[in-house]
């Protein structure tokens, strides 16, 4: 274990700016996000929930993929390089660092992604526990333990310092310059364990969420009231930290096209459009498919591992108040 | 209020009207989801501080299938409800309106900015809260944490009401404009700065769009994959920033500043802000002018009188160029 006195984390960051760019919870008009850090920037290791999670990190909102220049009856294609530059991702909270877990399932999977690929192999993750959950968290439905998150370096806020344990090669390069420490940080582990126990939705039942009843669920006909106040935005799905799908876009530059992938969200009319039309014509269909994903295709073939990893920010964010814990309690159990 | 509205809307589902559009409990104890209700779930219907959603839009799809509903609206909502109907989106014949008393909705976000964290349950104590959470009791007081739009609450009459149950309080506490004229009051680089660094954030998601009952097209040509403007997502930096100038003009003399668009911004964009510069322009060139205010009305980019001001002197008062 080491420490460090949380006056001297930005002086720390700064020797670490040196071999890394460090990207962190900082505040801009006056919401916290994960940005790149400098002198300037506001950390805000007190804020539990970013607005958008973590994954942008390694899973950009928007990103070039190819560029293709035309001259006269010349087409010049230039793929956009993959990152090859280190990077920190510092106070990654402990769903969010399980939300990498499983969007490396999809994709590090054969065809890797050599975008994502790169991001990961680059980037080195330093997780921070939660000293203080939210009502809206219930990651430890999920076997997630706030107390004790995992990636390459774990660190606890403790009084007015901090400690860190190194998981990973990655991680002991990390801490390398840092002071060791005999100390322990069981009790404060021990305060958030208990804390946990008494969240309000601490005790979910995901019974039936699994590839045995996939017809059951699809079936069922409460879809269409848990809908109905669904506006179809896409909050629920950009403030998400396990959704991954997204759409290919080409831009049409002065002399060229611009090749760019971005979010898409299973809530748009236009989402996996095909040529014969849509197969989800309302929102009905849309809002099922969501859920559907997390908490029956995708356990049903990654061994009962659900895609949702109880953050929380879809019943802080949803403008209307609807949300997986809902479905979770109306289509979940013997009900 | 709520068993008298319940009681009310009972009636009235058993006499010629198909459901209710109102609100219902969330997962949170205080945290409300619009929601359709018939005789077999209206057990579930609640109106209360947390009821700030503005449900007038739900009112386009119900009456579009032909349903005869009954719309819930607080004083705000009822203006949106009003230039619906006056847009031929919503039919007047198809809906029955009941007026809600309101005296301002509470907003979460406003809490938890104090700092208080694990809120199990507030409860409304009239001049201030006790939130209940995780980490103690807290006590904030009430108008402090009400909705932005509350700060500019339009008063308490209904523009569109069949009966009314409650009372209402005017929660105003200031110009509405004040915060138009301040940004009015930048030089021309402080304030794109300012909205650069605010749409900076914007993440397209659609909720201000998608929640605004101005916004009531069928298919929106940002959805339209036939269109080259489509898009989920910025292809260069500057694109979010257009789509909300493009939507604040297409919306210009037909919103009625519910303020819907900062309230669901998950980002906390103050888009209403955008709007709102629209509604005083309009104001001052060519007389107040306040949508959904009255059945029918047309609004003044849609108008002509012999009044109005020519294109130049509109020209002349533009600003820097």
């Amino acid at each position: 274990m080491k420490k460090l006195s949380l006056a001297k984390l930005p002086e720390f960051f700064k020797k670490l700016t040196a071999d890394y760019t460090v990207i962190a919870p900082v505040e801009n008009a006056d919401k916290v996000d994960f940005g790149v850090w400098d002198e300037d920037s506001k950390l805000r290791l007190d804020v539990l929930k970013t607005v958008k999670s973590a994954k942008g990190v390694f899973f950009p909102q928007v990103e070039d993929m190819l560029r293709f220049h035309m001259q006269g009856k010349n087409i010049d294609i230039k793929p956009v390089d993959v990152m090859d530059e280190d990077f920190v991702v510092f106070g990654v909270r402990a769903c969010d660092a399980r939300s990498f877990e499983l969007l490396d399932r999809v994709f590090l999977a054969d065809p890797v992604d050599p975008f994502y690929a790169a991001r990961r192999e680059h980037g080195t993750v330093v997780t921070l526990a939660c000293n203080e959950p939210e009502e809206s968290c219930f990651c430890s439905n999920f076997d997630i333990d706030a107390a004790n998150p995992m990636g390459d370096v774990t660190a606890w806020i403790k009084g007015d310092e901090i400690f860190f344990r190194a998981n990973t090669e990655k991680g002991e390069k990390f801490v390398s310059s840092l002071d060791d420490t005999n100390d322990s940080v069981e009790d404060l582990q021990n305060s958030i364990r208990e804390i946990i126990k008494k969240l309000p939705l601490a005790d979910l039942d995901l019974t039936g969420f699994d590839g045995e009843h996939l017809m059951e669920k699809f079936d069922d006909p409460r879809w269409k009231e848990l809908s109905s106040g669904c506006l179809g935005c896409g909050t629920c799905t950009f403030v998400c930290p396990t959704c991954q799908c997204y759409d290919v876009r080409d831009f049409e530059t002065k002399d060229g096209i611009q090749r760019y992938r971005c979010w898409d969200s299973c809530m748009y009319s236009d989402f996996t459009l095909m040529a014969h039309g849509t197969n989800r014509p309302t929102q009905v269909e849309r809002f099922r498919q969501r859920f559907m994903h997390k908490l029956v295709y995708f356990p049903s073939k990654n061994e009962g591992l659900y895609s949702c990893v109880g953050c929380g920010r879809c019943l802080e964010k949803c403008p209307q108040g609807i949300n997986i814990v809902k479905v979770i309690k109306a289509l979940g159990g013997d009900k | 209020m709520q068993e008298i509205i319940k009681n009310r809307v009972g009636e009235l589902l058993g006499n010629g009207y198909d459901n209710v559009i109102g609100w219902e409990v969330a997962e949170a104890a205080f945290d409300r989801t619009p929601a359709i209700f018939d005789k077999d779930n209206l057990d579930k219907l609640v109106y209360d501080s947390f009821c700030g959603a503005n449900v007038a839009k739900y009112a386009v799809a119900q009456s579009q299938n032909g349903k005869k509903s009954v719309v819930l609206t607080k004083p705000c909502d009822s203006y949106s409800l009003n230039q619906l109907c006056t847009e031929h989106r919503v039919n007047r014949d198809n809906i029955y309106v009941i007026g809600v008393g309101c005296c301002g909705k509470i907003d979460v976000e406003k809490i938890r900015k104090q700092g208080i964290k694990g809120i199990l349950e507030i409860i409304d104590n009239g001049e201030t809260l006790t939130v209940k959470t995780l980490y103690g009791d807290k006590e904030v007081n009430r108008k402090d944490v009400l909705l932005d739009k509350c700060l500019c609450c339009k008063g308490k009459e209904h523009k569109i009401a069949d009966e009314t149950i409650g009372e209402s309080c005017d929660t105003a506490t200031g110009d509405k404009f004040a915060q138009v004229e301040a940004l009015e009051k930048m030089t021309p680089d402080e304030r794109f700065e300012f909205w650069r660094n605010e749409l900076s954030k914007c993440i397209r998601c659609n909720a201000c769009r998608n929640v605004c009952p101005a916004c009531s097209c069928i298919k929106c040509v940002f959805d339209n994959p036939a269109t080259e403007i489509s898009n989920k997502a910025a292809a260069d930096d500057f694109e979010e920033n257009m789509f909300h100038i493009i939507r604040a003009y297409h919306v210009a003399g037909r919103c009625t500043d519910c303020g819907e668009c900062s309230r669901v911004c998950p980002e906390g964009i103050p888009l209403h802000l955008l709007n709102r510069k629209m509604i005083k322009d309009i104001n001052e060139l060519y007389g107040d002018y306040q949508a959904g205010d009255e059945a029918g009305q047309r609004h003044p980019l849609v108008d002509f009188t012999f009044e109005d001001d020519e294109p130049s002197v509109v020209h002349e008062r533009g600003g820097d160029k």
